[in-house]
């Protein structure tokens, strides 16, 4: 086991070394601080402002800053700046889960396409495949259409839909990886399948599979947003794109009720794809000149 | 191609299957209640007390057969439902893919030749928005903008029905007119990626050797740029278009929704609203075709540019 870590190490960059290069560039900086930021809101921000998004609290359609709600209110006279604050919560949580819930299903599917080759590789790709064919807002729309529209299965209906480019990448880097010295090492020195394929192959494979949820992660909440948009959403908890959704009809008398929501989803996927950038070059280098 | 229509058709089955409730449930509730010997009775109709393979066995046939069942809210065939709507979406899906083909790859040149200076920062710009946006909140915004302030394009439908002329012509104007705004929507998300893309890969050929060949030769910046270079880095670019036409069909829905543009996706919503399973399972497996045929058309136009290329 010495000599195979000894062989292992050069291809994982020490720790230290990708947070350096990730805090020196501003831009990643950046998007972490407004990520951060947006959480931090959606999460504590009730505390400070307790105002209940489903509450009607003033006449409808007060312009912002008027009678002193910073974003206005909606048809129904409920405080926009109040919903936008719980749809963080929202948008943040399934655009995160959703990702996780794919990342899993890919790093699965593709490590065992990819490790195993033959048979078991044909038929995962072409899995992969089918799922990037098919369109995947309609899948997501009958999934939660048929079992009911709770926050649990949108996440999951995301997730389910927007893995392939996850398990793709994979299996690329374990077609790569699976050659090199340390893992034939590994398997010389009596280590069965499912350790070399998540102890010693997974670990180099992470890089590029990190940014690829990192970007996950931001059209995961583009995505809740449309679904959310169609009237797709939970009934129960408040978010951005339902919000749009539900004022689209009176935007030509106030056309503040869909801005606001829309800059907030426009500035959270922003910064995770700062973020992403930012992941992307302190994890690989070689790929920075894109 | 088959196998993906069958394997989407085999799925649409287990999900209805899955799902909580059947159709007698459905049928039973807008009818306000039946009994269980009317429930028995429905589930047989239907077919619904049959074993599992059987029904399987039934709902492909049908399928097959361009019998897409039966739409409770609109009380017609799905299918009947799906052909009045399909050649609209069907207009916008590639009409807005070639324009943003067309225009990502006059962008990607211009930036290739000059990668450090203020159009590469455009373009750069340009993919962060583009990935960034939510399509139906940039619609929604072109909407307001051309409704109350420059009102030159129609921002609502397909056609203008107070058009009294049987001239072609005037409806095929009429038609591009309203198709202008939704178009551009739905390609704003794409420009993007196929300028950087085409940048990307300009840069590469403008640095190989049969480029400086042709400089050598004497030929023109443009015949050098748009003949030998240009010819020569498509390939990515549509390779790309074919594996993004999935999502330009999902964005179809959410672009249509808000121009209410009579397509798949404006009915898609209409059909989430009133429950309308068996319309919603129809898109499904005709936006899958039309995915599957883009993806062909790509693989085709490939093979021309190169015809090294096996398909």
């Amino acid at each position: 086991m010495l000599e195979n870590e000894e062989i292992e190490e050069p291809t994982i960059k020490p720790v230290k070394e990708i947070f350096q290069t990730f805090f020196k560039s501003y831009s990643a900086v950046t998007g972490l601080i407004i990520l951060i930021g947006i959480a931090v809101m959606g999460f504590i921000g009730p505390l400070f402002y307790p105002t209940d998004p489903f509450d009607m609290v003033w006449m409808p359609f007060s312009p912002p800053g008027a009678d002193g709600f910073l974003l206005g209110t909606d048809y129904l006279g409920r405080d926009i700046l109040s919903q936008i604050i719980n749809g963080a919560r929202v948008s943040i949580a399934i655009g995160f889960s959703a990702a996780l819930v794919s990342c899993f299903i890919g790093v699965g599917i593709g490590s065992f396409a990819g490790f195993y080759g033959g048979w078991v590789e044909e038929t995962l790709m072409r899995i992969t495949e089918f799922f990037q064919v098919l369109p995947t807002l309609l899948f997501a729309m009958v999934i939660v259409a048929l079992f009911g529209s709770s926050v649990l299965s949108i996440t999951l209906a995301i997730g389910a839909v927007s893995w392939a480019s996850v398990a793709r990448i994979t299996r690329s880097e374990f077609l790569r990886i699976k050659e090199l010295d340390f893992v034939l090492a590994s398997r010389s020195s009596g280590s069965n399948d499912m350790a070399l394929i998540f102890k010693v192959i997974l670990p180099n494979a992470a890089a590029p599979i990190i940014v690829q949820s990192a970007l996950l992660v931001g059209a995961a909440i583009t995505f809740e947003a449309g679904l959310a948009f169609l009237g797709l959403s939970d009934p129960n908890v408040v978010s951005w794109g339902q919000v749009i959704g539900s004022n689209r009809v009176y935007i030509l008398d106030a056309t503040y009720t869909v801005t606001f929501p829309g800059i907030a989803i426009f500035i959270t996927v922003l910064a995770i794809s700062l973020v992403g950038d930012g992941l992307n070059d302190a994890l690989n280098p070689k790929l920075r000149s894109r | 191609m088959l196998l993906v229509l069958l394997v989407v058709v085999v799925l649409n089955f287990f999900m209805l299957h899955l799902a909580p409730g059947d159709i007698a449930d459905t049928i039973a509730q807008t009818m306000g209640g039946a009994d269980e010997q009317d429930m028995a009775e429905l589930r047989k109709q239907y077919g619904l007390d049959q074993p599992f393979f059987i029904q399987l066995l039934n709902y492909v046939v049908k399928v097959a057969l361009l019998d897409f069942g039966h739409s409770h809210f609109y009380n017609l065939p799905v299918f009947d439902l799906i052909m009045e709507r399909f050649p609209a979406t069907l207009l916008l899906v590639f009409s807005a893919q070639i324009l943003s083909i067309f225009v990502g790859i006059l962008l990607g040149v211009y930036a290739a030749q000059n990668p450090n200076g203020l159009s590469s920062l455009f373009v750069n710009m340009f993919s962060l928005f583009g990935y960034a946006a939510p399509v139906f909140w940039t619609g929604i915004l072109l909407l307001i903008a051309f409704s109350l302030h420059v009102p030159i394009f129609p921002v609502s439908g397909m056609r203008d029905i107070t058009i009294e002329s049987s001239n072609f012509f005037v409806h095929f104007f009429d038609v591009l007119r309203h198709l202008f705004l939704p178009m551009i929507t739905l390609a704003s998300i794409f420009f993007a990626y196929y300028s950087r893309l085409c940048r990307a890969s300009m840069l590469e050929v403008l640095g190989a050797d049969f480029v400086r060949t042709a400089k050598a030769k004497g030929l023109s910046k443009k015949d050098v740029l748009l003949k030998h270079a240009l010819k020569n880095s498509l390939s990515p670019v549509i390779t790309f278009a074919g594996l993004s036409f999935s999502a330009v069909v999902s964005g179809a829905i959410l672009v249509e929704t808000v121009y209410s543009w009579p397509g798949l996706g404006t009915l898609a919503f209409n059909s989430i609203i009133s429950r309308d399973t068996p319309v919603l399972l129809g898109i499904l497996i005709f936006s899958t075709l039309m995915v599957t045929v883009g993806n062909l058309l790509t693989d085709l136009t490939l093979k021309a540019l190169d015809p090294r290329i096996k398909i």
